[in-house]
């Protein structure tokens, strides 16, 4: 037989092989989180407050402390991402300014979260002398958003035909116009996307918020005060494993694991439905 | 018959190359001027000026003269906004918004600080009406505008022209995309239109030039070789280009 | 010219400008800050070198403070772990996205999208503790040893820059023009070698952009490394044994060094120097791509 059509074989059997190894992995992993996890999970559990040196304990606050600091770090960046998408898809001409932004915004991107969290410990903790605060965590996680905001932004609004604006500023519209009425709409389904994405990995987030949300969680639960410590799931789970005083470590430990993940799912479909069918409406299908 | 617009000594530059060269044309009220010329002379450009849609594009220059009822477009005292409220445009392609039909038609009035609903009710209603397309879509108002045929958004795209009440309608080549009868009611709907308004139409078939227009100019690489008459033009050529030209000689 | 809305369009204009504004100050916003992480990262941490030399501190191999501040091993360490998650995640990453965008069929495909996007979803301490309850315990088995090292962390590294690498060289092979394999195959080439001589080639400086990518990922990870490479300031002879790595390092003993000490600077230090590859690895990425207009 022909040698390259036995290469061509053998390829199409490797990357198949590829194929099924990486999905294989993605379920393993899954299943073994949820495995280990869901046994642990109980009311009781997601909602109780946590035990220091004793058994038992569950990961209320935590959980709590996980959507208030997500929350106020969407509150922060989402304006400025957003504002700066914009900037970059609608506004700004080829310059020294404009390629100065993008090229910001990608450093932003890469730089190591952990670089970001230290970058917050000094500003916060030891310029302000804020100490670990909600807000201060919130504050360093909006840095970590902020340039996937913009370009989610930027890629969702360029997607928009180019023939909607002109059709808009035909008509007489301002600029400003033609953005809200006729450019975001469509653009809408590409920016939640963009947002659960961006949720998703800031609830899973833990080296940015250790040194500015802190490790520890206030006394009181429900605490909505932001000038106080607050540790996330993600945290607690490191230091869960990283102290190791309580007792039952590792079923707390399987047990954060499988809400993280549950609740990373969550975000996806309840943002995540509600927006395509929005833009079903929208492209007139129904 | 009065001047709409009135163009002098007309240049176009893309960076270094110039795409309009002294062009002078005379847009009359009430009629429908007819572009003509092969891709790429220059004929879309020249719409753009209009409306100064071409400031969209980066590194394009202008001089000239281009008057709309005695004032200079490109004044320093003009606001652009302003201008293509009063010199509206509709695309080669039809392109109606992802929204419902009532709310395309309503864009412009709302953009221009109208509220009332009951107003915009009617303006809808008309524009729709005058747009000829009324009949097909009044039951289906509050459903998307990209469910219609190609045919039906083109003249949703005038409707929502209309509803702004602008004095000039440019066409940059509007039924290029539509079926033969959909261009058919597009050139019906547009000898109704031009008992209100001025109309430039930008077109590549020679026929419909010849069937809807008033007065015909002929545009050769980025100049007015011949202009005048419909009639005249395209019977008595006074150039050999323009001849060779609609004869189907060339583009 | 008494058109009606013009007196509303003087509100319109107000609000234009306010909003043509308000887009440039964020976007200017996004500059400054990473500007102001350059600066107050540097000042912090350049302050080591009052006290340790600039050398001293690059390839000292001995980290014991606050008496000495050796950190080639931490150095060592981060580009060890890094080298074997991509060496190990990158040619999977690309199989991968070659399979996607080539060879899977459309159902197939439609399924491993949102899948690599589950990838991201997990956090990087769930990486961690399934590498610590699985990985760790199953080498440690098989070697006799402790099981933490640079095998455990890399071979989790490399799972976790898999959905970087696949997403963005997906997009690049996507990106090649149809025509260019159609051309391919119309000279009788075979699926393979209309992807290993047309496909590839012309992806390149996409997937050489997920894969540095994907390496900057890995350089900078933080909580997964400092779950399973061992934390032993020690350079590791073998991949099984304890070591250390400049973000384990950091995230461990920020907490319990003072602020402003040369220990404490010494972190800070290291926190810029992941800062600066990161930052120099933007910058290979934009002369990938320039090259690549550059030819046409």
């Amino acid at each position: 037989m022909d040698s390259r059509r036995v290469i061509d074989g053998l390829s199409t059997v490797l990357l198949w092989a590829a194929g099924f190894f990486i999905m294989g992995l993605l379920v393993f992993f899954l299943a073994y989180i949820l495995g280990q996890g869901l046994p642990v999970l109980s009311l009781e559990f997601i909602l109780s407050p946590s035990k220091e040196f004793e058994a038992g304990g569950g990961v209320g606050p935590q959980l709590f402390n996980t959507f208030y600091i997500l929350f106020l770090s969407l509150l922060f960046s989402v304006p400025v991402g957003v504002g700066a998408g914009v900037y970059l898809a609608e506004y700004a001409r080829p310059s020294r300014l404009t390629n100065l932004i993008r090229l910001s915004t990608e450093c932003l991107a890469t730089v190591p979260s952990i670089v970001i969290g230290l970058f917050g410990l000094i500003i916060l903790v030891n310029i302000m002398g804020l100490g670990f605060t909600i807000l201060g965590g919130a504050a360093a996680l909006a840095l970590l958003n902020l340039p996937v905001l913009v370009r989610v932004t930027e890629e969702s609004l360029r997607a928009v035909p180019q023939t909607y604006r002109e059709a808009s500023l035909a008509l007489g519209a301002t600029r400003w116009q033609t953005v809200r009425r006729a450019v975001l709409p469509p653009a809408l389904l590409g920016l939640v996307t963009g947002l659960t994405l961006v949720s998703g990995r800031a609830i899973g987030e833990a080296a940015v918020l250790i040194y500015t949300a802190g490790v520890s969680v206030s006394r009181h639960f429900p605490d909505l005060n932001p000038f106080v410590a607050g540790e996330t799931l993600s945290v607690h789970l490191w230091y869960v494993r990283a102290e190791g005083l309580r007792p039952d470590a590792d079923e707390i430990a399987a047990g954060t694991a499988a809400l993280l993940i549950l609740v990373v799912l969550a975000f996806n479909l309840l943002i995540g439905v509600p927006a395509r069918i929005y833009q079903r409406r929208l492209l007139g299908k129904h | 018959m009065a001047n709409k617009i009135t163009v002098r000594n007309l240049n176009l530059f893309y960076g270094d190359t110039q795409a309009l060269r002294e062009v002078d044309l005379d847009i009359e009220q009430q009629q429908i001027s007819a572009l003509i010329g092969p891709s790429g002379c220059g004929k879309s450009t020249f719409l753009r000026v209009l409306n100064r849609m071409n400031d969209l594009i980066e590194g394009v220059r202008v001089d000239g003269q281009v008057l709309l009822d005695d004032e200079d477009v490109h004044g320093p005292e003009v606001d652009v906004v302003h201008l293509r409220k009063r010199v509206g445009m509709v695309f080669q392609r039809p392109n109606p918004f992802p929204m419902s039909v009532y709310d395309n038609v309503a864009y412009g009035p709302r953009i221009h600080g109208l509220k009332n609903k009951r107003r915009l009710d009617e303006i809808v209603e008309n524009s729709l009406r005058d747009a000829a397309l009324w009949e097909e879509v009044h039951d289906r108002l509050f459903r998307s505008a990209l469910g219609l045929s190609g045919g039906q958004q083109q003249r949703l795209c005038i409707a929502r022209l209309l509803a702004v009440e602008p004095e000039v309608l440019l066409m940059d080549e509007p039924s290029s995309a539509l079926d033969p009868i959909s261009t058919l009611k597009i050139e019906e709907l547009l000898q109704e239109l031009k008992k209100n308004y001025t109309i430039v139409i930008v077109t590549h078939n020679m026929q419909q030039a010849a069937r809807v227009s008033d007065v015909t100019a002929f545009f050769l690489n980025g100049e007015i070789v011949e202009s005048g008459k419909t009639d005249t033009l395209f019977t008595r050529p006074k150039d050999k280009r323009t001849e060779d030209y609609i004869t189907g000689r060339f583009g | 010219m008494s058109l009606p809305g013009r007196l509303s369009n003087k509100k319109e204009y107000a609000l234009d400008r306010f909003f043509g504004y308000v887009f440039v100050v964020s976007a200017v916003l996004v500059s400054l800050v990473i500007f102001s992480i350059i600066v107050f990262v540097a000042k912090q941490g350049l302050q080591t070198f009052g006290d340790i030399g600039f050398l001293e501190f690059h390839l000292g191999t001995d980290w014991d403070p606050p008496y000495r501040f050796g950190a080639l091993p931490f150095i060592l360490g981060s580009l060890g772990v890094t080298f074997l998650a991509v060496v190990l995640g990158a040619p999977l990453g690309l199989a991968g996205a070659i399979f996607m965008a080539k060879i899977a069929p459309p159902r197939v495909r439609e399924l491993m999208r949102p899948a690599t996007d589950l990838f991201v979803g997990i956090p990087s301490v769930v990486y961690g503790w399934v590498g610590l309850t699985i990985l760790v315990p199953f080498v440690a088995e098989r070697t006799g040893g402790f099981g933490f090292g640079l095998l455990v962390a890399g071979v989790l590294l490399a799972v976790m820059i898999l959905p970087t690498v696949i997403s963005i060289s997906e997009d690049a092979l996507r990106a090649v023009p149809r025509r260019l394999e159609m051309a391919s195959y119309a000279l009788g080439a075979t699926r393979w070698q209309t992807i290993f001589r047309v496909l590839i080639p012309a992806a390149l400086p996409g997937l050489v952009t997920a894969v540095i990518l994907g390496m900057a990922r890995a350089i900078g990870e933080t909580m997964a490394v400092a779950m399973l490479i061992g934390n032993v300031p020690q350079i590791a002879k073998s991949l099984l044994e304890p070591t250390s790595t400049l973000t384990a390092e950091i995230i461990l003993n920020m907490g319990q060094t003072p602020f402003g000490s040369t220990w404490n600077n010494a972190l800070f230090y290291m926190a810029l120097t992941l800062l600066l590859v990161s930052m120099f690895l933007i910058i290979l990425i934009r002369f990938v791509v320039q090259r690549r207009t550059y030819d046409g």
